[in-house]
């Protein structure tokens, strides 16, 4: 898969690496003891540590620490036993500290390796370089009164990992399938719930440019505070764009920070501070450096659940799905889980799979549901395709049914009989229907007898109409081609 | 190291310090002079010796991932008053408030 992008002076090929910050799954913030919870009254979950009172001192949640392994683990990455908090200085108003507590020289995650699946069923591996933790700032609203800004700390001090790539993605699409596969792979681990709506993941993305064949990197953007896969892959299609356009146009680009105007799709310099990247990141001298056991890693890797690209093989290893069956599934923890229950009932995998990956995203859509609070439970999911194998419904009679019990209840066994859509497998039946629309329609009769063999699909359609959908569509087949042959 | 009247006049800047003009030069020779009997320290052999992180033997203290502060926005609260909001009443529906800061 290649994105090139043609400018006046040749073919540009984009370079792009992705900064995820994901909010770690934990009680209490990383640093105090106040809760995390979303959608609390503004600066009710702040401790005086989180304020920043002068003399407050901060204490390590051994959980956050945990997680972050547990997530580096998952990114197959290296640990490290010995990691160091810093402190970052900026002064912005939702940062009472006038830091940020982060790990720069020392993380606590090293070089890992995230494996994409590819549209055309290939993989790439896309290179991690690092994970650190980091205290999340609090939130500013602008928005709330003409002159003033205001700000609510509830969000300061809670636990962020920062999972940095390596430049190794070349195209839009790749950086969006790239950070639903961490999103999946965190969910997986329940280190972070993966929410972009509610800001507990988003990321910045470096974009450059080069002309194919080129080895070096060139100057580098950074488009900050992305919050949907989107906004992701739009913002990057029109940074390179701008990017090949300067240097067609004999400018340089700058190396700086953008923000991406998802209304007007364009990515745009945010004012540029003077020392913007002056951070004097120093060891905070209020924090010892987190240490850390093997027997510590290996208990945390001995209690890892099976991760997505494990569950995949499994899917494509037991029940002979294909890979891009299988990575559907597994591309959501819930969606897997509901179609083993539904294997479990019905034990047909590729009906299942294929139900699971067609009609039920199709049907929760229909009744606004989603998978978390499904109307129909995953054993009534199955019953109903029992009745397909077993030949009491037809396929579209099936279709029928999951409509209605995605919406009003979800008893098939009720909803088949109550709307009479038991299929018909009286033969005397279907061949009285068979002979009404034989006796009915003498040209197409001719057209048929007269070789087109391809007219057995109408008069198939024909009677499954006069019959309600109900008629096994293969007794109906076998009847039509006997009697119009004859 | 010493430190010269730009580099001071950054630093200030980084540290939002506003220093006047004619205090940078005195300043540079100053911070130089600390900067200078700091480096002292440089003249100890310290080839494979590993930072030492605190002057007390012990590792760090672990906190138990439970809930157990916050619900204080009153206390926290407590000093922001801010007299740009007529009604004089910082805790404008229990927000700290700054003049608007707009990227």
């Amino acid at each position: 898969m290649s994105y090139i992008i043609e400018g006046k002076t040749g073919d540009w090929e984009v370079v792009i690496g992705l900064e995820i910050h994901a909010q770690i799954i934990s009680q209490s913030k990383l640093f105090s003891g106040a809760a995390t919870a979303f959608g609390a009254g503004p600066n009710t979950q702040v401790s005086l540590v989180d304020a920043a009172m002068p003399g407050m001192l901060p204490v390590i949640n051994e959980e956050c620490v945990r997680q972050a392994v547990k997530t580096g683990l998952g990114l197959k990455a290296k640990i490290n036993l010995h990691s160091v908090f810093e402190r970052k200085n900026y002064f912005y108003a939702d940062l009472p500290q006038g830091y940020q507590i982060s790990q720069y020289a020392e993380p606590v995650v090293g070089e890992g390796t995230v494996v994409l699946d590819m549209p055309d069923g290939g993989s790439r591996e896309i290179g991690i370089e690092r994970l650190h933790m980091e205290q999340d700032a609090g939130k500013s609203m602008h928005d709330q009164d003409p002159k003033r800004t205001f700000v609510d700390l509830n969000r300061s001090g809670v636990a962020l990992m920062e999972i940095v790539s390596k430049p190794d993605l070349r195209t839009p699409e790749e950086a969006g399938i790239y950070l639903r596969k961490v999103r999946s792979i965190v969910r997986y681990l329940g280190t972070c719930d993966g929410n972009m709506e509610e800001g507990s993941m988003r990321a910045d993305v470096n974009v450059s440019v080069r002309k194919t064949g080129e080895t070096e990197l060139r100057t580098r953007t950074e488009i900050k505070n992305l919050n949907s896969v989107r906004f992701v892959m739009k913002a990057i299609e029109h940074e390179a764009q701008r990017q090949v356009q300067a240097y067609d146009n004999g400018e340089e680009v700058v190396q700086e920070t953008r923000l991406y105007d998802s209304q007007k799709g364009e990515t745009r310099s945010m004012r540029s501070k003077e020392f913007a990247h002056d951070y004097r990141y120093f060891p905070d001298p209020d924090l010892l450096p987190v240490e850390l056991t093997e027997d510590e890693v290996e208990a945390i890797r001995a209690s890892l659940p099976e991760l997505p690209d494990e569950t995949k093989q499994r899917l494509m290893d037991d029940f002979g799905l294909t890979p891009y069956d299988a990575g559907v599934l597994v591309a959501e923890k819930e969606t897997v889980a509901f179609f083993e229950a539904v294997v479990e009932e019905c034990g047909d995998p590729k009906l299942a799979a294929n139900w699971v990956i067609n009609q039920m995203p199709r049907e929760l859509k229909r009744s606004g549901k989603s998978i978390e609070n499904s109307p129909v439970s995953p054993q009534n999911f199955g019953k109903l395709l029992n009745f397909v194998l077993n030949d009491t419904v037809s396929t579209s009679a099936a279709n029928t049914v999951i409509g209605i019990m995605y919406v009003d209840g979800d008893d098939p066994v009720a909803i088949i009989k109550d709307k009479g859509l038991e299929q018909i497998t009286d033969s005397g039946e279907i061949e009285a229907a068979v002979d009404q629309v034989i006796a009915g329609n003498p040209d197409q009769v001719a057209d048929f007898q007269g070789g087109n063999e391809k007219a057995i699909g109408w008069f198939v359609g024909q009677v499954m109409k006069s019959t309600g959908g109900k008629a096994n569509p293969k007794m109906v087949n076998e009847l039509l081609r006997t009697k119009l042959k004859g | 190291m010493s430190l010269d009247k730009n580099d001071v006049k950054k630093i200030a800047f980084l540290a939002r310090i506003r220093v006047p003009e004619e205090a940078l030069e005195p300043l540079a020779g100053e911070l130089s002079n600390i900067i200078g009997w700091v480096e002292q320290l440089s003249e100890v052999e310290t080839e494979g010796v590993a930072p030492m992180t605190s002057v007390a033997d012990m590792t760090w203290p672990r906190r138990a991932d439970t809930v157990s502060d916050g619900d204080c926005a009153a206390d926290v609260l407590a000093n922001a008053t801010d007299p740009e909001i007529p009604s004089g009443d910082a805790n404008v529906g229990g927000f700290y408030t700054v003049p608007k800061v707009v990227e």
